[in-house]
Formats: C-alpha cells, structure tokens, sequence
C-alpha cells in the first residue's frame, strides 16, 4: 500500500524528501527538466500522499483517481514519488531510464512501460482532452473517479487546451479537475513576455468551469486548503468541472534555479547538485 | 474459395458512409458494449443519427475540433470503452495527425477513427481532398489501417474491429458506389487480402470503390483483348499483406496498383517497397492522384481527368502490356 499522510507538517517534510530524491536522479540520470519538476513537487505530493484514491502498488486497481501528467517532461517528480511510496528503488529507476531496449522510465513518461503512468505524454496540449474523454467514460461506465490532468502554463499557449475547456463544460464534467501549474516561465522566457495567457481564471471561468486559486503553489497549506474544495466524487451530477490555478515558482526550492528559466531542460553537475541539496535541505521545517 | 463480385452486375449501390452508422446502430440494439464520438457533421437523418437520437448516452458530440474529439476519444477507450470515432476525411490526418500519433497510437487505445469522404470523394477542392492520410498512416506504429470495398465490407469490418486489440483506421471513400462484392458471404481477415479475380496477365491492386473500377477494365480488357486481369483487394493497408502481392506479382510480372490517394506515400509505395526489396523483376505503375493539389469537379469527373476509373486503368494495362 502506498503511504498516505495527513497533517501539513507531514506533507510538508515529504515534499523535501521529494525534492532531495529528485535532484538526486536527475544527477544520476544526466537529463531531466528540474525547473517545472520541483514548481509541481506540493500539488503532486499532495495528491499522492492525500487527496487521489490510489496505490502505486496496485496501478490499475479499478475506481482509482486518474491523475494525468499532460507536462510529461516532469515525469521525473512522478517517478520519484513512485519509487518513494515503494513502487521501485531510485538504482532500478536509473538502470531502466531510458535504456533502449529494457527502458521503463524516459524523459517523457510511457504508460505501457510505467504502470502508474496513466497516459503516455511528452507532446504538449494533449492531457486536457483526454482527461475530459476519460471523464465521459467513466460516467458512462457509472465509475466514481476523479480525473485529475495537470499542465504547465506554457503548455497552455496549446489551442487543443481551449477545446478541452468548451468540451468539459459543455458536458458538466463534475468529476473532472484540471491543475494549471502556473510557474510563470517557459523554455525561453516568461509566459508573460511568449504568449499570455492571463487572465487565465477569467477566461477560464467564462468557458464555464468552476475556478479555484492557489496564492502559493508551493505553500502546502494553501494546496490543501484548495484541494479540499474538491466536489465529492458523483458521476451521476452535471455540474461545472474545476480548475485549479497554482501559482508556483519554476524551480522552487533551489536558489540558483527559482524563476531562471535557464533551468527549464537538462541535468546537473555535481557542484550545482551539491548546493542545491543544501538549499533544499533548509525548507525542512522539523 | 472464389469470391462472388458484382463483375457481371450493373450498379448496385453501396453506400459505405451511410452503411458504418447502420451496423454501428444495429450493434448498439443488440447491446454491444461500445461508445461513438462525432464532429459536426453527422445528419440527424443518416443511420448513425438514429444511433445519435436513441443512445444518447454513449454518443458525444465535439463540435468542429477534430484534435480535441480524437485526443477525448483516447481518453474514453482509456476509460474501458471501445470508441467509434466519426470525423470528415481530410481533417483526421491533417487537423489530429499528433493526437492519432501520440493519444491514439503511441497510447495503444481501442479507439476505431472512421475517416469518410476520403480521397476526392468530398468535392469542394484541395481543402477537402484527404490524399495524404495513408503517408501519414503507414509511418505511425501501432496503427491498423483498412479501407473497405463497400458497404457490406464496411460493416464487417465496424463488427470485426469489436475484438480487434489496439488501434485502426477505417476509411471510408464513397457515398453511393457500386458494391464490389455481391453477398457478404466471404471471410474477411484483416491484414489477408482478398483475390477478387484470378489472373496471369496482369494484376490490379486496389482497395475501397476503386476497386469496381479496376473490376469494369479488367472485363474490358478481357473483351476487347483477351486478357486476363487479375485483382487484389488490399483492403488493409496497413499492416500490408507483403504475401499477396509477392504472389500476384510473380503470377502475372505486371502490376498496376490503383487508389484515390496522392502517388506518394499511399497503396502504390507501400506495393512497390515490397516489389523492390522480393527482388521483382517485372513490370509495374501506380495509378493514383498527381502530387498536385487536384483540379475541382464532380468526383467521376476527377477520376476521369487523372485516369483513377475504369479507362484509365485500362489505357495503364495497354501500355504496360504493350497491347
């Protein structure tokens, strides 16, 4: 059984865990995307460990939450939470990271390799309408999940986002919950600067779903005062589906990498890893 | 076992766009378990608008957003359901090409996409024309591509893909052409092509409509000339029945392939790669639309213009044989 916490402080002391393990494989690794891996660590650890009805060590057990990664090149926070609630050991990770043949893990996440990977991703823009399909199936097949996608806030330049957006509406997709990590920057620059999408809760809730903002992202109290906003799982309403916007710092955690773009894509040398462990290692409260 | 055709037959009808909402509604009154997902462009007064009208519940919708209804079609099969997913020719490659590729293929869902008016079958221009789908199609893993002869085929292979594992490509060209076979009393496989008419002077391989087409110049050729045409329907273009036309090709040494898709990439490339690589030392050529966006017109009169009917063929075969 995958491990469940409670309290604040509990999550909170996991998401340091989360952090250390994940600038860890990512050295081990050479490669990963560590700015929008560690803006996303609260809300992930926050599903995992609390909110989603699963168990990464019964994957497709039937009725569990559907969590979606439409950002798959953050899969890294995902398998990193994999391997902490049990599912591998951080050496078996690296050994099948993409290693041809034998690979159970990449850059961008494959559900047929990685059984806790729900949907295959890495193509950006994709996430959203699935998880609005997955929605409908569930109700037709009278299941009581949530579907949970998240998508970065460059990701949502995507137009495929924006007819997920009508079509969840449109079909009151009450059990559907879509998490904008909002870090404010993508591969280049700023979000502001490429391509605004603000005001995203406007237009979002002029598309007809029922918005909730998080101040901080990266704040676990304000994740959880949010997520427990959560309509009850009812597949038999038609009601507004919801989405979250989480305002995160790209980077988080990491001095030399929060809001620097630079650190969208990549590895990390042994040098930069050894700082950033000791950044990481003062948000531990306890 | 010899196939019946409609070789000696004259015009019967089959509507193949018309005949996948039939046997998809006839499914649904015998309680198969399966969801339909359309664009906005299924008439209430067509069969699969029957389906829409009395099983609402398993039917959705998705307006004019092709990349959005292919992506939440892969997101209902994940959800445990076999999808049927209706969207007009030309913007199924070229609107969705990412979300067939990565939602539909790379995630292995049991999502059927039927792509109608395929080919020049739509009118109204290059716009409309889907000539590229098949290039798209054979270089994506994973992915079934077939295409039926009629509507009878159609709705076996709507029943067949029930238990099919993994993803397909149903494309559908005509509405109102002449059926191909004259009873359905044949055993379709996919990935086996069909010998619809033995031959030892040549060989037509075809698939869809086109194929009544090859059928009306292999009877002239043999009227006007004594020859004997042979014809293979390849139904599934994908995976390609490599067998069959090493077969054909070493039974006759001519191969002519027909199809309403661009010359490159489709039907004519996938026979010639096979050809190639078996060592074919024969003769061979593709009739297909130009690599040029198409002039505009009836759909026979297109057909006509770029010699993809039954003259056409028939001049191909005369030349090849060098009659």
């Amino acid at each position: 059984m995958s491990v469940k916490l409670t309290t604040i402080a509990e999550l909170e002391d996991k998401c340091v865990d989360i952090r250390e393990n994940l600038l860890n494989f990512i050295y081990r690794i050479g490669m990963g995307h560590l700015g929008g891996e560690l803006s996303m660590v609260e809300v992930a650890v926050a599903l995992y460990y609390k909110y989603l009805n699963y168990d990464v060590m019964d994957p497709h057990k039937e009725g569990r939450d559907r969590f979606i990664l439409s950002k798959g090149h953050c899969s890294e926070t995902l398998y990193t939470i994999f391997s902490d609630q049990g599912a591998y050991t951080q050496d078996y990770m690296v050994e099948h990271f993409e290693s041809l043949d034998t690979y159970k893990f990449g850059m961008h996440s494959n559900r047929l390799k990685c059984p806790q990977i729900e949907v295959s991703a890495g193509s950006l823009g994709h996430g959203l309408p699935i998880a609005v399909g997955y929605a409908l199936g569930a109700r037709y097949r009278k299941e009581n999940y949530r579907v949970i996608c998240m998508f970065g806030d460059g990701e949502f330049d995507e137009g495929t986002n924006w007819e997920a957006l009508m079509a969840g509406a449109h079909n009151k997709l009450h059990n559907l919950v879509a998490i904008l990590d909002k870090n404010q920057l993508q591969m280049t620059g700023n979000t502001k600067e490429i391509m605004n999408i603000d005001p995203v809760a406007d237009k979002v809730k002029a598309f007809g779903w029922n918005v909730i903002e998080i101040p901080d992202g990266n704040n676990m109290a304000d994740v959880c005062a949010a997520l427990d906003q959560l309509p009850e799982r009812d597949y038999t309403k038609y009601d507004a589906p919801t989405f979250i916007i989480s305002n995160t710092i790209k980077g988080k955690g990491v001095s030399f990498m929060e809001g620097n773009h630079k650190w969208h894509g990549g590895g990390i040398g042994k040098e930069d890893l050894d700082i950033a462990l000791a950044d990481v290692a003062k948000m531990r409260k306890a | 076992m010899a196939v019946k055709t409609t070789y000696d037959f004259d015009m019967m009808l089959s509507n193949a766009r018309e005949a996948y909402g039939e046997e998809l509604y006839q499914m649904a009154k015998e309680g198969l378990d399966f969801v339909f997902t359309y664009s906005d462009n299924v008439a209430p007064s067509t069969k699969a608008g029957q389906l829409i009208k009395e099983f609402p519940e398993r039917c959705f919708n998705f307006g004019i957003a092709e990349p959005g209804q292919v992506g939440a079609s892969a997101g209902l099969a994940l959800a445990g359901n076999v999808v049927f997913a209706q969207v007009f020719g030309p913007f199924l490659p070229l609107r969705a090409a990412d979300q067939i590729h990565t939602d539909i293929a790379y995630n292995y869902t049991k999502v059927r996409l039927i792509g109608t008016h395929s080919g020049v079958t739509a009118g109204g221009g290059p716009t409309h024309n889907d000539i590229a789908d098949l290039a798209l199609y054979r270089a994506i893993p994973n992915l079934t591509v077939v295409a039926p002869a009629d509507a009878g085929q159609c709705c076996k292979f709507i029943r067949l893909s029930m238990d099919y594992d993994g993803p397909m490509i149903i494309r559908i060209n005509r509405a109102g052409s002449p059926n191909v076979y004259a009873d359905n009393d044949y055993e379709l496989v996919i990935g086996k092509a069909i010998e619809l008419m033995e031959g030892t002077d040549a060989y037509l391989i075809s698939f869809s409509s086109n194929l009544y087409e090859c059928m009306m110049a292999a009877k002239a050729m043999k009227e006007k000339h004594g020859c004997s045409i042979g014809i293979l329907d390849m139904h599934t273009i994908k995976p390609l029945d490599a067998e069959a036309v090493i077969r054909v090709a070493e039974k006759s040494g001519n191969i002519v392939t027909v199809e309403d898709h661009s010359i490159n990439g489709g039907l004519g490339g996938a026979v010639a790669e096979v050809l190639c690589e078996a060592g074919y030392k024969g003769k061979f050529k593709r009739v297909a639309m130009p690599d040029e966006f198409a002039v505009l017109g009836d759909t026979d009169d297109i057909y006509r213009y770029y010699g993809i009917e039954r003259l056409g063929i028939e001049k191909t075969l005369t030349e090849m044989l060098g009659i």
